[in-house]
């Protein structure tokens, strides 16, 4: 072979192979790139070393572009930026249909009943929380109504619109955030508004307008040429409420929109909500008791797939809370503090006691027989107290109640105290 | 189809950022180069390596238009097939598995347009990568022999090495949807690949099978008769469609 023969063969396959290689490397190591295994050393030998087929089984099973390294966050929008968008968005119409309406709505899985003939009526215009244990059906019944499954029997509609029907009318009617949104991590933040927007129909000066609306909204113009990938946890959720936002949604349906966010996430997200209220009906399902009291208008309570009960918040608090005392005894008197809550089992008045390292809680029947009793027995188990006082029944302790009564024990509830909002989750 | 303009520029936009096309076109190109110097240079290699060692003898063929054209079609369609797999595989089962696939269809698209959006963009990178692939062979074929295909046999013949593969990335599309799992979907391909392989060399039903149009495809290349290539082709043909409709019923009852 002569040489000029020698460079046609050689040259341009070097420089096809050497090329993906060393630009399969270049991908591989850039600083926000994640791969599966989470090993860049051994996907570099697999590039370096199986020859051809490494780059190529890299770029299409190798690299995770669903999970991106964390970088830095950015600041949520000022609530004034939010308020004042939000005051030119169309507010709902005042009609009283609701907005949500189930009727024996049922959702069977071979034998087992993951939602059990649900009767609900969402009014429109309100935060609706939609609570219970984890497996109580909630997902599940966010899904029948956003259309991602089919009723096994029932009915319902959302914004006036049949579920389970086709033609995308529900869809244009509806946002939806996932309990754990994952977008395509290679998309920009703005990319993916303006994809969402365009599936909405919006074109032109509008959609450009809608998308800047909606990132001034959820705090991420800033992040909106950054590649999702590369957003934090709480950007993500941002993310997501900006893209079931983005076509003014009429019913906006959020699953456990703050369970994975630290305290300043969650309260970016509930600013946000609660902002929301008579601009679209919030129906949110959650586990999480203090950010429902902050934000939720009515409640329904779900367990093993049966509604349990409904209502405003206060009425279930009238109806269901019992009266209940609260006593914070001295550190260091475990011994004084079990005789104490032993002596309180004991009496007629007391429904129920719960201790915890720092509280006794004493729910009675009749706070005019149990007031005057409870600190008798206080004296004479020998306890200590830092604070005694009658106590406001708390939505966690109606819920815990119900849901106890309605079937098997449960773990209770998660409660986590928001920076910045006391222990019953207001301001 | 509803959403199906604004998909598909999302999936082929994937395509391009994911480095997938670049991957699949970079490939290609490498094999169709490969092609026609393997045939061409092969006996001369092995000539100077001495083809008597240990008792064996090897025998390689002369170049030849004919063997180029085999390595050209064997090349593409190998390594066509392993990125139609690769392609097809998560394309589905992973927007399932994370999620993503149900923030889409809750949004004005249909299953349909969802799944029509990918098969297009894969078969359109597929596409791309073919005529890449099949045209560096060319120029290739052109630098190292004296005479060379007819170019609108030979485009013929790109066109059915494509079609081949775009039969294969629906089953892929077919098997990713059944599956949550990309690599299920994976080995579901390449089982229909080996059960297709073994039923094409059946003598009746043979010729039907996506991979044996690369007979037919060979003959038109060359300006030969490609046989009764009519049935086989409009099998193929309808093949994809009949696929695509599968993979929208089976897609259209699942739950996300």
């Amino acid at each position: 072979m002569n040489p000029a023969t020698i460079a046609l063969v050689v040259i341009p396959l070097v420089i096809i192979e050497l090329g993906l290689m060393l630009y399969a490397l270049y991908d591989l190591f850039q600083e926000d790139r994640r791969v599966v295994g989470d090993s860049k050393i051994m996907w570099a030998l697999i590039i370096a070393f199986v020859n051809v087929i490494g780059p190529l089984v890299y770029f299409f099973v190798g690299r995770d572009d669903s999970r991106g390294t964390e970088t830095v966050g950015v600041g949520a929008a000022p609530t004034e930026s939010i308020a004042r968008i939000l005051a030119t968005w169309p507010g709902l119409a005042a009609d009283t249909d609701a907005a949500i309406s189930t009727a024996g709505l049922t959702k069977r899985y071979g034998g087992i009943v993951a939602l059990d003939h649900l009767d609900l009526s969402v009014p429109s215009g309100s935060v609706f929380g939609f609570l219970g244990p984890n497996g109580a059906g909630k997902t599940t019944t966010l899904r029948l109504l956003t259309g991602l499954a089919a009723a096994t029997d029932g009915t319902g509609t959302v914004a006036g619109v049949r579920i389970g029907g086709t033609g995308g009318e529900l869809a244009r009617n509806i946002g939806y955030l996932d309990q754990d949104p994952r977008f395509y991590g290679w998309m920009r933040g703005r990319e993916l508004l303006t994809m969402v927007a365009q599936l909405h129909g919006l074109r032109g000066a509008a959609l450009r307008q809608r998308v800047g609306e909606v990132l001034e909204i959820v705090g991420l113009t800033e992040a909106a040429s950054r590649r999702i990938g590369g957003y934090s946890g709480g950007m993500r959720q941002r993310l997501g409420i900006g893209q079931a936002l983005i076509n003014q949604p009429r019913v906006l349906f959020l699953d456990e929109p703050v369970s994975s966010l630290d305290p300043e996430g969650r309260r970016d997200i509930l600013e946000i909500i609660s902002r929301l209220r008579g601009a679209a009906t919030v129906f949110m399902s959650t586990h999480i008791l203090n950010d429902v009291e902050r934000v939720c208008d009515r409640v329904a309570i779900l367990n093993f797939g049966h509604l349990v009960v409904e209502g405003p918040i206060d009425e279930l608090l009238d109806r269901y809370a019992q009266p209940v005392y609260e006593l914070e005894p001295e550190p260091r008197q475990e011994g004084a503090i079990d005789r104490l809550a032993g002596a309180m089992r004991g009496q007629a008045w007391a429904r129920d006691v719960k201790t915890t390292p720092d509280t006794v809680r004493v729910f009675v029947d009749d706070p005019r027989v149990a007031g005057p009793a409870i600190l008798p027995l206080v004296v004479a188990s020998g306890v200590g107290l830092v604070r005694y006082e009658r106590a406001r029944p708390s939505l966690e302790d109606v819920f815990l109640r119900l849901v106890a009564e309605s079937g098997p024990p449960i773990a209770p509830p998660v409660t986590v105290p928001v920076w910045g909002l006391d222990a019953r989750g207001r301001r | 189809m509803m959403g199906f303009r604004v998909l598909l520029l999302k999936e082929m936009r994937e395509q391009l950022r994911t480095n997938r096309l670049i991957a699949v076109a970079a490939i290609f190109l490498l094999f169709g180069i490969l092609g026609p110097l393997t045939d061409r240079y092969m006996k001369e290699l092995v000539d100077a390596i001495g083809t008597e060692s240990g008792g064996f003898s090897i025998q390689v063929p002369p170049p030849s238009l004919e063997g180029d054209l085999v390595q050209i079609i064997k090349n593409l369609s190998q390594f066509g097939i392993i990125c139609a797999l690769l392609l097809g595989m998560g394309s589905v089962a992973w927007e399932k598995e994370r999620g993503t696939a149900g923030m889409i269809l809750t949004k004005p698209a249909s299953r349909a347009a969802f799944l029509a959006a990918k098969l297009v963009a894969i078969s359109l990178t597929l596409g791309i990568a073919t005529a890449l692939g099949t045209g560096v062979a060319y120029i290739y074929t052109l630098i190292l022999y004296p005479t060379v295909f007819p170019p609108a046999g030979y485009a013929a013949m790109a066109i059915l090495l494509w079609w081949m593969l775009v039969a294969f990335t629906s089953i892929t599309l077919l098997a990713s949807t059944v599956t949550r799992s990309a690599i299920a979907a994976a080995g579901i391909g390449l089982v229909t690949l080996l059960v297709m392989g073994i039923v094409g060399a059946l003598p009746t039903i043979g010729p039907y099978m996506p991979s044996s149009l690369s007979d037919p495809a060979r003959a038109i290349a060359m300006g030969q008769d490609p046989g009764s290539l009519a049935g086989p082709l409009v099998f193929n043909i309808a093949l994809v469609p009949a696929l695509f409709c599968i993979t929208w019923l089976v897609f259209r009852r699942q739950e996300l």
